[in-house]
């Protein structure tokens, strides 16, 4: 029984930190599948949504779902005004100019909120509902976690039918199997960049605020969790919903586990099984084989 | 003959200005003014400025001029630069500043060579002041307030257990070292000892904490260095149930520094902290350090260990420029120091004659909610304490 309790806290754990990386990591799993498009400030996003989310709950008095609301609504256009202004000049450019050019934009991101709000975490207050333990029957555990782990499904069934069941959905996925032929098909590639630009802008901000919890926030947010959300874009591969989702889920269970049992490790355990993964299949565990 | 006049004229040159020189002291302070220091830093710095403007008639009839360089991060390379090229660019007169040990770890090699005073105000490590012999220390060493609490949380806390987490660069393992060390030297048991990242990140403390938490002490000692890591630890020592389920969360005063106290809240009631400073420490000098600070930087502001580091280490070195009269010779200004006194607003300090480590009081506090607002109310205090660690020769300074 206790190592029952023992399991279900560490899966819960686990399952409650990877649904965060899911939901930041997921925007930029679709656009770099989508136009190849290596956009390292993702977590920048991530970082301003999340500043945004606890700056309108401090300044404003917002509650928790309207400022998720509120951060996710500006951190896309703000995203979606970058992408038409900058992004969309390089698109055509080498795959080094666009790293250079989006890490630029990183440290511009770090320095600007740096100079304008200062250094410090922003500590978002959860609402107390939300706060302290719950039981689950077999065991107690953190409220926050649980509600996550709720929201993050109910995310991963929705971004699942947005995907599978839509127009747009249909789309996305062509675009990111052949794009060149989905281009002669007359689909607007460059409007469909756009939207789902913005939107996993959006998802990342809102990744950014439900995470603070967890992960905190501050500037330095925009380059800190940068390789853990690259690492479960190239486990999940590229431009899969599904298998961004059970990327992360694997990775936020793995990581807690092996910092629960072997703390000494550290992190070098996740960067080695990449790298070993990497190794055995390059296109990520969920993704199609290159063709 | 013009070359004759033109001669004198520069010999006269020459002399005025190393008559200048002689009223001016050059301090040489390395601080990480940006990146993820930037908030010590300015702790620090507002410490140092403070007590000048505070003092401008004990520091008269000489001049200290601060020259400040930014180290940018723990990792040493870059504060090894700064300190040289305050060496040997700006040719100043006494060294002062280091945030994180790692820096002072790496500055030691060129300390050594520069031969200049230099004054730390903060790094923690013990060992630091045996790596050169021109370190003084007016911070503190992580064993002041670890041993210390060993021994506190046997004999006070009446604990028997303890799990010890802490974060995996040289002040965590030294914090663990003087805490298991005095712990267990009365009586208690560490049953577990967790690293828990580097200094570099704030973690997700969730697994850290349940590991602890699944092995039931009776006490969980947790060192993590100053800024955001205090505000996560507190925040998941509560969402886990660990004070529901008997665990006391203690620690070396980081965890409850002043500058993130207020915006833990009632989360942060019940923690039990040793440390050297609060800003609710009740002495004279601390209530005008307090207010003059408030009054310098805003309402809002308050002091820390850390503005006290910098503000105790300016004081040593205007006593320094005073006693020497602004002739700063490296090994007078090591003598001045030794033995100083000095009414800090942390209460009595001193400088061990031997060691060049700070000696001053260690005060238990615990956090309660007093008029709407977080309190630090002292539940013990023990007089002049020195470095066990360099005292005892124990640990990592025992002789190898």
């Amino acid at each position: 029984m206790i190592f029952g309790i023992d399991i279900a806290s560490m899966l819960l754990g686990g399952v409650a930190a990877g649904m965060v990386l899911f939901i930041v990591s997921v925007g930029l799993s679709v656009t770099m599948g989508l136009m190849g498009f290596v956009n390292l400030a993702h977590g920048g996003f991530a970082m301003l949504g999340g500043y945004a989310i606890a700056l309108a709950m401090k300044h404003w008095g917002l509650g928790f779902v309207p400022a998720l609301v509120f951060g996710f609504v500006v951190t896309a256009a703000a995203s979606a005004m970058l992408e038409r202004l900058l992004y969309a000049r390089l698109y055509r450019a080498s795959e080094l100019d666009q790293v250079l050019f989006t890490i630029g934009l990183v440290f511009m991101m770090i320095a600007s909120v740096t100079l304008l709000i200062g250094p410090e975490n922003q500590p978002l207050a959860l609402p107390t509902m939300l706060q302290g333990q719950i039981n689950l029957g077999i065991t107690q555990y953190r409220t926050y976690s649980v509600v996550l782990i709720v929201v993050g499904i109910v995310i991963v069934g929705g971004l699942w039918l947005g995907f599978e069941r839509t127009q747009i959905g249909a789309q996305i996925r062509a675009a990111v199997d052949n794009r060149r032929m989905a281009e002669s098909l007359g689909i607007n590639i460059a409007r469909l960049f756009t939207i789902t630009f913005a939107f996993g802008s959006g998802m990342a901000a809102l990744g950014g605020g439900l995470g603070a919890e967890f992960l905190g926030l501050d500037p330095q947010y925009a380059l800190k969790y940068l390789v853990y959300f690259l690492i479960v874009v190239a486990v999940g591969g590229l431009g899969r919903v599904t298998g961004v989702f059970y990327a992360a889920l694997l990775i936020g269970v793995l990581d807690f586990v092996l910092k629960k049992y072997v703390p000494q490790g550290g992190t070098a355990f996740i960067y080695a099984l990449t790298i070993l993964l990497l190794l055995w299949r390059p296109q990520g565990l969920f993704g199609a084989k290159a063709t | 003959m013009m070359k004759r006049i033109v001669a004198a004229a520069v010999a006269a040159l020459a002399m005025t200005t190393s008559w200048a020189q002689a009223q001016e002291v050059k301090v040489g302070v390395n601080l990480p003014y940006t990146g993820i220091g930037a908030e010590f830093a300015q702790l620090v710095d507002r410490g140092m400025e403070l007590y000048l403007k505070l003092n401008a008639d004990k520091v008269r009839p000489y001049k200290i001029t601060l020259i400040k360089r930014d180290v940018k991060d723990p990792g040493g390379a870059n504060a090894k630069i700064a300190v040289q090229e305050l060496l040997t660019q700006d040719n100043v007169d006494i060294l002062a500043g280091w945030i994180y040990s790692p820096n002072a770890i790496a500055s030691a090699p060129i300390v050594t060579a520069g031969k200049k005073l230099a004054v730390i105000m903060n790094a923690g490590t013990a060992q630091i002041t045996n790596m050169s012999p021109y370190y003084v220390r007016t911070s503190f060493s992580m064993w002041h307030a670890g041993y210390a609490l060993g021994e506190a949380a046997a004999k006070l806390l009446n604990a028997k257990t303890a799990v010890v987490g802490y974060t995996d660069f040289p002040p965590g393992k030294d914090s663990l070292a003087a805490f298991k060390r005095s712990f267990e030297g009365t009586g208690g048991k560490v049953i577990d000892e967790i690293p828990m990242g580097g200094a570099g990140a704030v973690p997700d403390f969730t697994p850290f904490f349940q590991r602890a938490k699944d092995k039931k002490p009776d006490v969980f000692f947790v060192f993590v260095p100053a800024g955001d890591h205090a505000a996560a630890v507190v925040k998941t020592y509560a969402a886990l149930g660990m004070r529901d389920a008997g665990i006391k969360l203690i620690g070396p005063g980081d965890i409850t520094q002043d500058t993130k106290l207020q915006a833990m809240g009632a989360a942060a009631v019940g923690l039990i902290t040793m440390h050297h400073y609060h800003a609710d420490l009740d002495n004279p000098e601390n209530k005008r350090f307090v207010e003059a600070w408030k009054k310098e930087y805003g309402a809002t502001a308050t002091p820390d260990f850390m503005a006290v580091g910098g503000y105790d280490g300016m004081a040593a070195i205007v006593h320094v420029v005073q006693t020497l009269k602004g002739k700063i010779g490296t090994e007078q200004a090591l003598e001045a120091l030794k033995g100083w006194k000095f009414a800090s607003p942390r209460g009595p300090i001193s400088i061990d004659p031997v060691t060049r480590d700070i000696v001053m009081n260690e005060y238990l506090s615990e956090a309660v909610m007093k008029d709407g607002r977080v309190f630090q109310k002292v539940i013990g205090k023990i007089d002049g304490v020195k470095d066990a660690c360099k005292e005892q020769k124990i640990g990592p300074c025992a002789p190898k």
